[in-house]
């Protein structure tokens, strides 16, 4: 075996070392709640939570309207620039990665106080209004990754001629974006919408000062006051965020599927 | 009268003006192509035509309709592009039916025409396949058969063969022109490729620099050339420096070497310098007599290039090169040879300006 290979399986080794360590170390702790035995005790006490499953549902909702709101949002804005405005990616650019840069806590003392209960626009003074804010500020922490995925997307189709033929075939805007451009950037679309949900489901800042109750302020409350429970909920939160990246792998290895030349091609 | 009229058309992006007073007058049914380098200003006068430039001054009519301020999905005009651009998520049937979909044809009327269309472009079993799953030629195919699917006014071919290999290209040609035929659809046909143009069009319009240098059928581009652009660009052609020496006769010297235009030198000066330019063929390696212009010179170089052979012939500035067919009983001649060369004095072209210019 050539010397660099075996540099680079040392430095495979020692990364996956670095990852995979304390992770079987937080699950190992977390088997053992029952005194003498592993078990999943703290699996069954915080599954079975009240207070768990509804942080945890009312999350996922939520990650579900910001994902929607997301693609309304950055697909067409996203697609017209490729198009028509060129010249100001760059500046798009740079407005999707203020999330990346601004704090989130800094973000949302701002909504605070734009929409505060005294403000014009007292988006805090209900329950339902502040969900919608706080769905609004997670669309905000996801654009940096939604708008990626969907540039990259569009960037590996010919927008402009499909675009062009299109419609000198007839359609319009709307056939267009939704029969021609949405279809070809799908995986791109699912691959933004499940770092949105990852982002969404683990998120405490924003929700915790809006007062909400979603499933990162109830990670941090259990995290605070209990011994392994924290470590179970560590576990359960690193399977969704794999289930999603296996998701997307699925969804991605029917795309690449579709777009890989058959074989005989015929010249 | 014609069908698709392209009146006073000029197109300037900022200071750049790409397209400059366009006029052209297309009878319904006919086959025409614009022919030029890149950057000529064939590719954005077709996109003119299908509505995705606006023109900056000039009319476009189509069958005696104004189209000029109609968006691309108003003006009933096919479009078949260089990449294809066939929809990589549908099947080649519903990549034929789209237009007729979006234009919601019932079902009944878009399953016959989509299989017409597949047997037109003879690929009748492949309506169920990807785009992915087809070759370079067989996407063109199905560009084509999406574009005629919803029986456009008028067809734009741009660039359509450029991405495929020489063999393709020559086959794919003619099925677009006996398709074309068959239909009888008014045709633009975009290529910098000057066989491409002459095989298959009615009349070509050869463009430089965002302007038409001449007009004209395959015969008359070829056989006589407006200017020295036309001429050096349209098929090989010798090009000397002559001088005048009387243009009602139509003498003229090149490199101290008398000979004779059948046409005379309309419009010049004795003394001035003009290009003269002779296409290969038009050159015979011999002793003619008779009113043959002839010339010699030294044999500069010989090129075997199979059924043919050409050869350069140095004079003293000037150069010419002719096409000789290989004979295996009389072998080309040596280079350094002293040479004669012929050729009528009818095909010999007086070009418009000076040499060089």
């Amino acid at each position: 075996m050539k010397q660099s290979k075996i540099g680079a399986w040392i430095a495979l080794v020692v990364g996956a070392l670095y990852f995979v360590v304390p992770l079987i170390g937080t699950f190992e702790f977390s088997l053992r709640m029952r005194r003498g035995a592993y078990s999943f005790d703290a699996y069954r006490v915080v599954l079975t939570d009240p207070r768990f499953q509804a942080t945890f549902g009312y999350s996922t909702v939520l990650a579900f309207a910001t994902i929607v709101v997301g693609v309304v949002l950055v697909v067409p804005t996203a697609y017209w620039i490729q198009l028509r405005l060129p010249r100001l990616r760059p500046i798009v650019e740079f407005i999707t990665l203020l999330p990346l840069v601004i704090p989130a806590i800094v973000l949302v003392f701002g909504y605070l106080r734009i929409y505060g209960s005294s403000s014009l626009l007292p988006m805090t003074s209900n329950e339902r209004a502040t969900d919608v804010l706080l769905m609004f500020s997670y669309v905000t922490l996801a654009l940096p990754y939604m708008y990626r995925a969907v540039d990259t997307g569009l960037r590996s189709i010919d927008v402009r001629t499909l675009t062009e033929a299109a419609e000198s075939l007839g359609a319009g805007w709307a056939t267009i974006l939704f029969k021609v451009i949405f279809p070809n950037v799908r995986v791109a679309v699912l691959s933004g919408a499940f770092l949105t949900f990852a982002i969404v489901i683990g998120e405490f800042t924003m929700a915790s000062l809006l007062d909400r109750p979603a499933f990162g302020p109830y990670l941090q409350l259990i995290g605070a006051n209990r011994a392994y429970e924290p470590s179970a909920l560590a576990i359960i939160a690193f399977i969704v965020t794999w289930a999603c990246m296996g998701l997307l792998q699925v969804f991605g290895r029917g795309t690449k599927a579709l777009a890989a030349p058959a074989p005989g091609r015929v010249k | 009268m014609a069908f698709l009229e392209i009146e006073s058309v000029r197109k300037s992006f900022g200071a750049q003006h790409v397209v400059q007073n366009f006029d052209l007058a297309i009878k319904r049914g006919e086959f025409v192509s614009f022919l030029g380098p890149s950057g000529c200003g064939k590719t954005t006068t077709l996109r003119m035509v299908a509505g995705f430039e606006a023109p900056s001054a000039g009319k476009i009519r189509i069958d005696d309709k104004d189209v000029t301020q109609l968006r691309p999905n108003q003006r009933h005009v096919g479009m078949v592009f260089q990449s294809y651009a066939l929809f990589p998520n549908m099947t080649v049937a519903d990549n034929v039916g789209f237009g007729l979909k979006v234009a919601k044809k019932p079902a009944a009327e878009i399953r016959p025409r989509v299989e017409e269309m597949l047997r037109l472009i003879k690929l009748p079993a492949l309506g169920s396949r990807y785009p992915s799953q087809l070759s370079g030629g067989q996407q063109q195919r199905v560009a084509l058969a999406r574009a005629l699917a919803v029986k456009p006014q008028v067809l734009l071919l741009d660039e359509p063969l450029s991405a495929l290999d020489a063999k393709i290209r020559v086959s794919l040609r003619e099925e677009i022109r006996t398709v074309q035929r068959e239909l009888g659809i008014t045709t633009v046909y975009v290529t910098h490729d000057q066989e491409e143009a002459l095989s298959m069009s009615d009349r070509i319009v050869v463009m430089n620099e965002g302007k038409v240098e001449q007009i004209g059928t395959p015969f008359e581009i070829y056989n006589f050339p407006r200017t020295r652009f036309v001429a050096s660009f349209v098929g090989t052609l010798n090009i000397m420096r002559g001088r005048v020496v009387d243009p009602a006769a139509g003498k003229i010297e090149v490199d101290g070497q008398p000979i004779v235009a059948a046409q005379g030198v309309a419009g010049a000066q004795a003394g001035e310098q003009r290009a003269v330019a002779l296409r290969p063929e038009a050159v015979t390696l011999d002793q003619a007599t008779g009113d043959r212009n002839r010339m010699q010179g030294l044999i500069e170089e010989v090129s075997f290039l199979g059924a043919v052979v050409r050869i350069r012939v140095r004079f003293k500035e000037s150069a010419i090169s002719l096409d000789t067919f290989n004979n295996p009983n009389v072998p080309p001649p040596g280079r350094g040879q002293p040479a004669t060369v012929s050729f009528a004095r009818a095909d010999l072209l007086v070009l418009e300006g000076a040499p060089g210019a």
